[in-house]
């Protein structure tokens, strides 16, 4: 059962605390996008074996949404961060690279 | 025969006896008694049946991993089935019964099944029951169902008649085991100052030390536990729990501990068991070893256990097994076995020793004694059935020809030993294979990992593959520094306790006794006792194809009982890897599962049953619903009176009865459920404008509209009522139980998507007590309790007004699900009751009538308004309700209006709602179908509809429905058939969904 | 007008620790910056304590405050003056963006009292309740069985945990439940 430490209020909360919220950093689709990128966006999901980004809420406290860089394989997390961005900031996907060599942000964005 | 000594017994107190009874009989043992050797004492040494064969069953083992001795425990609400005997603990007035046999324990008619046992072979089962189909459900199916399992169920109409807990630990090291290299772990740990959370599954500290003596130190091994159990106990940060197994080790160091309380003590006061749900930054695996069978034919006839087994029954207990005990090994360790029974005046007349230069010390010593010991010997066979009365003895080398027979009425049998590998691997460590002691280790190199992906189990002593107590103690205290060190603390230097060398001579890997052994023997050659899998099955397996571990466990049910294969696990996958020609390493092991033995469904539960089994959320006015006889209705965790039946009524004359009192005159509805959300900030109105399908930014203040909620797959979520409140402020109404979810739904939106919109929510729904006060006298009612104007001009349809009635603060919406002249009234929920009760009072002139969920439901079915649920199931948008007049056309876009654009939302085949009525005015079932012409590719009736609510409505006198139809509202007046429960069809015509009041004259009133 | 009733009625138990619904409490939920200045003196001006920092709570007798996430807090106040203090902190809010909310009747307070109040509250809540870890002043939202709660500690033998009003005879079962006679665990 996991632990992620919620960034706006501080607690490590565990997963009954939470509600997952599946893959972070989609881009919304309107009413002017095609069939394709509405398709993309409403059911296309990366479900890697490794790095993955997600999107958490602190459901059972301080009620905010956030993100969490985490391996999908070790369960390892290499950060949690804002929800309030549309990538990953600097320090996390350092963290990342440094936990595992070779990846970088541009083969998942 | 077994039987209880003279003397000894180091757990036991002779001076405090207890009685207890087994299968009906009255039997005496002491404190400190397991039920097993309790039994043992009593001579009886048959507990039990096998699974499959019905063979008789004698313990093997004297504890966790005891695969035989299960009994039914206890009696009525306290009675358990399949409980090893072994880790039973005795208390005065147990009672227990054997199980998996009929008529009796000692003649069991399912016995037979062990003569007929080649032809039931592995996969037998699989194999014999597919054909001819026909015969599967009203014959084999029966009969296995009635020959499966091994205990009995518990009476279904039974309580458990004791309480279990949870409980949440927080710690730094968690050490899961408390034998000597738990206690020296935490020894290590516990003096950097780190949190230390010690468990023992068993009621005694120290494991199996003890029962080998020996001394740390320089002083005997007990006082030396001793004092490590007291150092331990005075330090305020070690937690010690005995009776607590690490049940199971997970993610991010999660970790069970499970309790039991008063399993020994059933009239004790408080939960019986309890679950401790542990968080720790490291833990130790401080499991130990078992030993491991040896595979020879009739290996499991009642008196052929564990050599350790036997030991630990006399030192333990002062319990013998038998006079005469054959000793059987491949290991110097059995020894020990054999110079104890000597030394307690037991007869030992050989010690079969498979390897060819026989043992080390140990064997000198007990040769010394005057044991007869064989080198390179092995048991050809088992003489007896029920019981042991002798062997035959051949060489290990050979196929099994008999040279010697020798009478006795015990074997102690050694395969080597396991590390109890359990713990370590359930969170994915890996184990590697140690071929000179042929057992499975840790793998410390592939730990398993944690949140930060760095290791954090650390195994401890026999765990860890040390199995010699010099070893294990160094290690151990490494293990505990290392904890503690990866905990994030500093340890203090930690003398290792030192015990004496003991060298012992290597012992020799023995698959298969003897070596050559004929089909017969490897037949008659068990690997899973309880549940009938020999040596054979594995081959047969193999040969069928059967290559992976996880296969042929499968296929032949190896490892797959109750003691999940603690005892026939390696010698199982060694059986396979022979047959196939492969190593042991490139089979592999099955997957170690949690919980390591297993636990009581009541501790899963915890608290949760009864009254605290999940929240049940009640309205202000629950307790007057309950005290008017209430009919319940669960809507999500709520409860909501689904009607109040009166005198004698049924719950559908209640419900008749409250549907026509609304409309003749006037009805009270607890609405208190509903969800209010506040809206507010400057940017809430372009907001509400994207999360409803309609305008929301355009409704003036003092005003209410309908709005409907799509999610972003265009897909209807929800309905209600939105007020303005202010310039900033809206109040939006949700469904009942969509509170919380439509609250989330817009914090979602607020936070991750629009996060740079100034708007605030809040779920305001358990502030107020919401009373629907409807029917043509509900203004009359309203003017009489006074203090509000609620006339027509002054608070027309779809406008909300503040104010105080009767004295209390309130906010009256006007609005109407019914059809009927309403008011919701809003008022501080700690006042809800006292307005309820002056409005039934005030009300009694016009027979105001309470009325419940179903009413309601006909009420507004009667006016053709949507439920959330009803007519919506998610594939549902609102262009399929009719309601596209709630969808705006201006808006550039809101949350579903792209995934509404797609080509199945658009498409002119999708169904559409309409009114139904049935030729005969019978009621239509729910859900029914109607049918079309022809079949679909799975050869299915085709169908072009189908009912969606469906009521009688007292109003009309007949059944009304809505259903969603195939180009429902351009088909006005034809007729469908619909089909009813009875197989039959009812002619359906196709009508309006408003049924009653069309043009709304009732509620504009 | 009717004299207001609280969820259970003060109800109580006695057991391995006291329980006892606490009555009416006056709550305002309130959302806004609670950097800013506005903010800050509305909260001071009204609650008559300073806006708490983040997970702590702070009390002046009655009234006070809890810090509930980023941008909320839940200001408390005797329940009369439960309608006077919002209108004060909304008066005092003026133009700023902020939202403040009567949930006074939204919500039920317990008290827990006594020595084993930490494994009480352990027993049902997935948080480190140690001394060390859990302190007086602290509040932590989170779960008590099935239903979300927040919970703080007056001092060292006594908790407050506030929950819905709608499971507040839930929460109450629990709360007996966890602190019937027999269970008492010894960790703390």
């Amino acid at each position: 059962m996991l632990i992620l430490e919620c960034p706006y209020c501080g607690v490590k909360a565990e997963e009954t605390e939470l509600h997952g919220g599946g893959e972070a950093h989609l881009v919304r689709r309107g009413p002017d996008s095609s069939d394709d990128a509405f398709e993309s966006y409403l059911f296309q999901r990366q479900n890697p074996k490794g790095v993955h980004f997600e999107r958490w809420r602190h459901a059972y406290g301080c009620g905010k949404w956030f993100h969490a860089a985490r391996c999908t394989a070790t369960l390892e997390v290499f950060g949690t961060y804002s929800a309030q961005v549309s990538e990953p900031p600097q320090q996390i996907r350092d963290r990342i690279a440094a936990r595992r060599p070779g990846w970088s942000w541009s083969d998942q964005g | 025969m077994s039987t209880r000594l003279a003397t000894g017994g180091r757990l036991t107190d002779r001076s405090k006896p207890m009685s207890f009874r087994f299968n009906g009989q009255n039997l005496r043992g002491v404190q400190g008694d397991t039920l097993a050797s309790a039994l043992l004492a009593s001579g009886q040494l048959l507990m039990g049946r096998s699974f499959k064969y019905h063979r008789p069953r004698g313990p093997v083992a004297s504890g966790a991993e005891e695969p035989n001795a299960l009994v039914n425990l206890g009696q009525g609400a306290r009675f358990e089935p399949n409980q090893r005997a072994t880790t039973t603990e005795l208390f005065d007035g147990l009672t227990a019964t054997s199980q998996n046999h009929w008529p009796s324990l000692n003649f069991d008619v399912g016995a037979v099944n062990t003569h007929l046992s080649r032809f039931l072979p592995a996969g037998f089962y699989y194999k014999m029951f597919i054909h001819p189909r026909p015969l599967w459900k009203h014959f084999y199916e029966p009969i296995i169902r009635r020959s499966a399992g091994l205990g009995a169920a518990p009476d279904a109409e039974t309580v458990d008649a004791d309480t279990y807990e949870h409980f949440y630990a927080f710690t730094d090291v968690l050490i899961l085991g408390g034998g000597v290299a738990g206690l020296q772990a935490a020894l290590g740990a516990a003096g950097s100052g780190a949190q230390v959370l010690l468990l023992e599954q068993s009621a005694d500290w120290g494991g199996r030390t003890p029962v080998d003596g020996g001394e740390i130190d320089g002083k005997p091994v007990q006082d030396w536990i001793n004092d490590a159990v007291q150092a331990l106990g005075n330090m305020d940060n070690v937690t010690l729990r005995n009776r607590t197994m690490g049940a199971g080790v997970y993610d991010h160091g999660y970790a069970l501990g499970y309790e039991r309380l008063n399993d020994h003590a059933p009239e004790a006061a408080g939960p019986r068991h309890r679950l401790w749900r542990i968080r720790a930054r490291q833990i130790v695996t401080a499991t130990g070893a078992i030993e491991r069978p040896l595979s020879f034919a009739g290996n499991d006839v009642p008196g052929v256990l564990l050599a350790s087994a036997v030991r630990d029954y006399v030192v333990n207990y002062g319990v013998s097994i038998g006079d005469r005990t054959v000793v059987v090994t491949n290991n110097d360790d059995a020894y020990r076995t054999a110079i104890c029974l000597q030394e307690h005046g037991l007869d030992v007349p050989v010690i079969l020793d498979a390897r060819p230069q026989g043992g080390g010390a140990l064997m000198q010593q007990a040769e010394a004694l005057g044991i007869r010991v064989l080198r390179g010997k092995a048991i050809a066979s088992v003489q007896g059935s029920r019981k042991v009365t002798g062997v035959t003895i051949c060489a290990q080398a050979g196929e099994g020809a008999v040279l010697e027979t020798i009478a006795c009425d015990a074997v102690a049998m050694s395969g080597g030993w396991s590390p109890v590998v359990h713990l370590w691997s359930h969170c994915g460590g890996k184990l590697v294979w140690d071929e000179q002691q042929a057992f499975f280790r840790p793998d410390l190199g592939k730990a398993p990992t944690g949140h930060d992906g760095t290791p954090f189990v650390i195994p401890a002593g026999a765990a860890n593959g040390y199995i010699h107590l010099r070893d294990t103690l160094t290690d151990a205290t490494t293990a505990g520094v290392s904890a503690a060190t990866a905990a994030g603390f500093k340890p203090k230097s930690t003398a290792v306790p030192q015990a004496p060398e003991q060298p012992e001579a290597p012992m020799m890997a023995v698959w298969l006794m003897p070596q050559g052994a004929n089909v017969a023997l490897r037949a008659k050659a068990w690997l899973d006792f309880q549940n009938d899998v020999k040596v054979s099955d594995i081959q047969l397996a193999a040969q069928e194809g059967y290559e992976s571990v996880e296969h042929a466990k499968r296929y032949t049910t190896l490892g797959m009982a109750t003691d999940q294969g603690k005892l026939s696990n390696i010698n199982g996958l060694a059986t396979l890897s022979r047959a196939l020609g492969a190593d042991i390493p490139s089979v592999g092991t099955t997957t170690f599962r949690p919980p390591y033995t297993p636990i009581s469904m009541g501790a899963i539960a915890g608290q949760a049953r009864g009254e605290i089994f999940q929240p049940v959320r009640e309205t202000p006015l629950h307790q007057w619903h309950q005290s008017h006889a209430a009919h319940w209705e669960p809507v999500g965790q709520w409860r909501r009176p689904y009607c109040f039946p009166q005198g004698g009524e049924t719950v559908e004359q209640a419900v008749q009865r409250e549907v026509i009192a609304t409309r003749a005159s006037l009805g009270l509805l607890d609405a208190s459920t509903l969800g209010k959300i506040v809206v507010k900030g400057p940017d809430a109105g372009r907001f509400l404008d994207m999360l409803y399908t309609n305008m929301m930014s355009t409704l003036p203040v003092g005003k209410c509209r309908y709005g409907l909620m799509c999610s972003e797959n265009g897909f209807l979520m929800d309905d209600g009522v939105v007020a303005r409140i202010s310039d900033d402020t809206w109040l939006c109404h949700t469904t009942t139980g969509g509170a919380e979810r439509i609250h989330g739904h817009m914090e979602e939106w607020l936070q991750t998507e629009w996060w740079d919109w100034k708007v605030y929510t809040a779920n305001v729904t358990e502030q107020y007590a919401q009373i629907a006060v409807v029917g043509p006298n509900a203004r009359k009612l309203l003017e009489k309790l006074g203090g509000m104007d609620v006339s027509k001009d002054a608070l027309p349809f779809m406008q909300w007004s503040d104010g105080t009635l009767a004295g209390i603060p309130a906010r009256i919406f006007r609005i109407s699900f019914s059809g009927e002249l309403s008011y919701e009234v809003a008022v501080p929920a700690s006042q809800g009751l006292a307005l309820w009760e002056m409005l039934h009072a005030a009300g009694a002139e016009w027979n105001a009538t309470a009325y419940g969920t179903e009413a309601l439901h006909i009420l507004r079915a009667e006016k053709g308004f949507i439920m959330i649920g009803d007519e919506t199931d998610g594939t549902v948008i609102p262009q399929d309700l009719g309601l596209g007049w709630a969808i705006s056309k201006k808006k550039a876009d809101y949350i579903g209006k792209r995934a509404q654009a797609r080509s199945h939302m658009t498409d002119p085949t999708r169904w559409q709602l309409v009114g139904l009525e049935t030729a005969d005015g019978s009621v239509l079932p729910d859900g029914a179908l109607a049918a079309a012409p022809g079949k679909n590719a799975n050869g299915q009736r085709n169908t072009q509809g189908r009912v969606t609510s469906t009521y009688h409505s007292p109003t009309l006198g007949r059944g009304i429905a809505m259903g969603l139809v195939l180009n429902g509202p351009e088909r006005m007046g034809e007729t469908l058939e619909f089909s009813k429960l009875d197989g039959t069809t009812v002619p359906t015509k196709i009508v309006n969904a408003v049924f009653f009041d069309p043009e709304g004259e009732k509620q504009n009133v | 007008m009717s004299e207001p009733v609280s969820a259970l009625s003060n109800a109580s138990f006695d057991g391995l620790v006291h329980v006892q619904e606490a009555g009416l409490h006056g709550m305002i939920a309130l959302r806004g910056d609670l950097d800013s200045e506005a903010l800050q003196s509305a909260v001071t001006n009204s609650a008559g304590v300073g806006v708490p920092a983040p997970r702590t709570v702070v009390f002046d007798g009655a009234r006070g405050a809890a810090w509930m996430s980023p941008d909320e807090l839940l200001v408390f106040c005797p329940y009369p003056e439960a309608g006077a203090t919002l209108a004060q902190l909304t008066d005092a809010l003026g133009g700023a963006h902020a939202l403040a909310v009567d949930v006074s009747d939204a919500r039920a307070v317990f008290e827990v009292r006594g020595p084993r109040m930490r494994e009480v509250i352990a027993k049902l809540a997935p948080v480190d309740m140690s001394a060390a870890a859990f302190q007086p002043g602290t509040i932590r939202r989170t779960r008590f069985a099935q239903v979300a709660a927040a919970v703080w500690l007056v001092d060292d033998a006594e908790a407050r945990i506030v929950c819905f009003r709608s499971v507040a005879p839930y929460m109450f079962a629990l709360l007996c439940t966890a602190a019937a006679p027999g269970g008492e665990v010894g960790m703390f």
